[in-house]
C-alpha cells in the first residue's frame, strides 16, 4: 500500500481490498459504513470544537479584546472545558412539554447536518458519497434541519421558543430559494451536479474566475443567503438574545443544547465547504492557464490543505459578518430576500445561461 | 447472494418504518406528532428510492415532501394549534368502519400484487444525470415530458397569482 497525500484513491482502495480479503461483501459494506461514520463523527466533533474557539477569538479580535486565554496556550482548550461542563450539566425536563418531540428535535437538526457533510469532497479520493446529483442532495438534506428547529420551538411550550421557531422557519424557507438558485447558476456553468466532476472542471481556473460577472453575483448572493440559512448574525433573529432569551432552544439544557449549538456551527462549516467547492474549486489548487512553473509550485500544497484553507477563509468572512452588521428586523429580512435577492438571482440565472450558450465562459 | 442479503435487510428496515409510522400518523391524537411521523414515512420512502439507485427521485422526495410539504404543515400547525390540544377519541363505530376500509384497501392491493407475474428486467441501468433529466423534460418526442411540464407550470403560475391576490391587502 502506498500512502499518498496528494491522492487518497489508492489509500481507500487499499482499505477496501484488504477488507474484502478478510471477510464477505456484506460485512465489508457494514464495516466500511462504520469506518466512514466514525471518521466523520470524529471530524465533526473536532471541527465543532475548533469553530467555537475560532468564533470567540474572532469576536474578541473584532471587539479589541483578547478572548479565551486561560485554559492552555492561547486558551485553545477552553472549548474542551466548556464541552465537559455541558456534558455534566443536568438535563432539565419541562413539565408541560411534548416530551417525545422535545427529545427528538435536537437529533433531527444534527442528523440533517450529518447527512450533508457526507457528500462533501475533502480531497482527491476522500469523498464518502459521490452522487451524480451531489449538490441537489446537499440542498435537499440540509433543508431538513428546519423541521427540528420548528419542532423544538413548538414542543418546548414556551412563548420565546415558539416565536423564535416561527421566525427561523420563515427565514430558512425563504432563503433556501436563494441558495438553490445561486447554486443552479453555477450548475449551468459546470454542466453537472456531481461534486467530483465540478471540482475536476475547475482545474484550469476556479468558477468564480471563469464564470465572469454572473459567478461573482451568484457568490455574493450565496454568501448572504447561506449566512441567513444557518441562522447566524446579522440574520439571528431566531435567537435574538435581547428579545427572545435564546429563541427556539431557550428550554434546552446540557448536552441537548450542545447539539443545537454544534449543529449551528457545523451548518456554517457545510455551507462554507459548499461555497469553497462550487466557487473556489474545492481541493483543486490555484492554477493559472499558461503559467506552468506557478502551477507546479501550487500542486505541491496537498489538496486537503487547499480545501481546509478555502473553507476557513469563507468561515472567517461569515464570522466577520456576524460581528460587523446589526441584526435585521423580520420585515427587512423578508424584503431583502423577496424584493432584492430573488429577482437579481432569477436575472442572474438567465445571464449565466446566455454566457454559457455563447461559449464565453472559458 | 451477500449483497442481496444486505439489500433485503435495508428493505425490511425501510418498509417496517413506513408501515409503523404510517399507522402512528393516523392513530396519534396530537397533531404535531402526527406530522412528525408523516415526515419519517416520507424519509423512509426516500430511502427506498436511494436503494433503487434513483438518487434524483430520492432527493426530489426529500426536498418537496420532507423539506417542503411537511414544513408547510408544521408551520400551519404552529400558527393555529396549542400544545395542550388533543383530538377526541374516535367513536367505536367510526373506528370499526375505518379499520374495515383500510383492511379492504390492503386486501385489494395485496391480491393485485400477488397475482401479478413480475418478471425481472434485464435492461441495463441508465445513469440518470442532469442532462438526461433536462432533455427529457423539454423534449416533445418519445419519453418527452414537455406537455405535463408546461401544464403544471401554468397551473402553478395561476396558483401563485391567486395566492398573491388573496394575500394582498385591500386598499382602503
Amino acid at each position: 500500500m502506498e500512502f499518498n497525500i496528494y491522492d487518497f484513491t489508492s489509500f481507500t482502495k487499499w482499505i477496501d481490498e484488504s477488507l474484502n480479503a478478510a471477510m464477505s461483501p456484506f460485512w465489508v459494506m457494514i464495516t466500511e459504513m462504520a469506518i466512514i461514520g466514525v471518521a466523520i463523527l470524529a471530524f465533526y466533533a473536532l471541527v465543532g470544537l475548533f469553530l467555537v474557539y475560532a468564533e470567540r477569538k474572532v469576536c474578541a479580535f473584532m471587539q479589541n479584546r483578547v478572548g479565551p486565554n486561560r485554559v492552555g496556550p492561547f486558551g485553545i482548550f477552553q472549548t474542551i472545558a466548556d464541552l465537559l461542563k455541558l456534558l455534566m450539566k443536568e438535563l432539565v425536563y419541562i413539565k408541560n412539554a411534548d416530551k417525545l418531540l422535545f427529545n427528538i428535535a435536537p437529533f433531527i437538526v444534527i442528523t440533517a447536518s450529518f447527512l450533508a457533510i457526507a457528500a462533501i469532497p475533502f480531497a482527491k479520493g476522500l469523498h464518502a458519497i459521490d452522487f451524480n446529483i451531489g449538490i441537489f442532495y446537499v440542498v435537499a438534506v440540509s433543508s431538513l434541519g428546519v423541521i427540528g428547529i420548528l419542532l423544538a420551538g413548538w414542543s418546548s411550550n414556551s412563548k420565546y421558543s415558539l416565536i423564535g421557531a416561527m421566525r427561523s422557519g420563515a427565514q430558512i424557507v425563504s432563503y433556501e430559494l436563494s441558495v438553490g438558485l445561486s447554486l443552479i447558476t453555477m450548475v449551468i456553468l459546470s454542466g453537472s451536479m456531481q461534486l467530483s466532476t465540478i471540482v475536476e472542471a475547475q482545474a484550469n481556473g476556479w468558477f468564480i474566475f471563469t464564470g465572469h460577472i454572473p459567478a461573482i453575483i451568484a457568490f455574493v448572493i450565496y454568501m448572504i443567503a447561506a449566512t441567513a440559512e444557518t441562522n447566524r448574525g446579522p440574520f439571528d433573529l431566531a435567537e435574538a438574545e435581547s428579545e427572545l432569551t435564546a429563541g427556539f432552544h431557550t428550554e434546552y439544557s446540557g448536552i441537548r443544547f450542545a447539539f443545537f449549538f454544534l449543529a449551528e456551527y457545523m451548518n456554517m462549516f457545510i455551507v462554507a465547504s459548499i461555497a469553497a467547492t462550487i466557487f473556489w474549486g474545492g481541493w483543486m489548487p490555484f492554477h493559472v492557464p499558461g503559467w506552468e512553473g506557478f502551477n507546479t509550485v501550487m500542486d505541491y500544497i496537498p489538496p486537503f490543505i487547499w480545501y481546509i484553507g478555502k473553507t476557513a477563509v469563507i468561515i472567517f468572512i461569515m464570522m466577520l459578518f456576524k460581528w460587523t452588521f446589526p441584526r435585521l428586523r423580520i420585515d427587512q429580512l423578508l424584503t431583502l430576500e423577496w424584493k432584492y435577492l430573488l429577482p437579481i438571482n432569477l436575472f442572474n440565472v438567465v445571464l449565466m445561461a446566455f454566457i454559457v450558450l455563447m461559449g464565453w465562459h472559458w | 447472494m451477500e449483497s442481496i442479503l444486505g439489500n433485503q435487510v435495508m428493505f425490511i428496515i425501510f418498509s417496517a418504518m413506513i408501515v409503523m409510522f404510517s399507522i402512528l400518523t393516523v392513530t396519534s391524537r396530537r397533531i404535531l406528532r402526527a406530522a412528525t411521523f408523516l415526515l419519517f414515512v416520507l424519509l423512509a420512502t426516500a430511502g427506498l428510492y436511494f436503494m433503487l439507485n434513483y438518487q434524483f427521485l430520492a432527493a426530489v422526495q426529500i426536498t418537496l415532501y420532507a423539506g417542503g410539504i411537511v414544513v408547510l404543515i408544521i408551520f400551519s400547525i404552529l400558527l393555529t394549534s396549542h400544545i395542550d390540544h388533543k383530538f377526541d377519541k374516535v367513536p367505536a363505530q367510526k373506528l370499526i368502519m375505518g379499520v374495515i376500509a383500510a383492511g379492504g384497501g390492503i386486501a385489494i392491493s395485496l391480491m393485485t400484487l400477488l397475482s401479478y407475474n413480475f418478471t425481472p428486467s434485464n435492461q441495463q441501468p441508465i445513469d440518470v444525470d442532469m442532462k438526461t433529466i433536462g432533455k427529457s423534460l423539454l423534449s416533445y418526442g418519445d419519453n418527452g415530458y414537455v406537455l405535463p411540464f408546461e401544464v403544471i407550470s401554468v397551473l402553478l403560475l395561476a396558483a401563485m397569482i391567486a395566492a398573491i391576490v388573496i394575500a394582498k391587502r385591500k386598499k382602503v
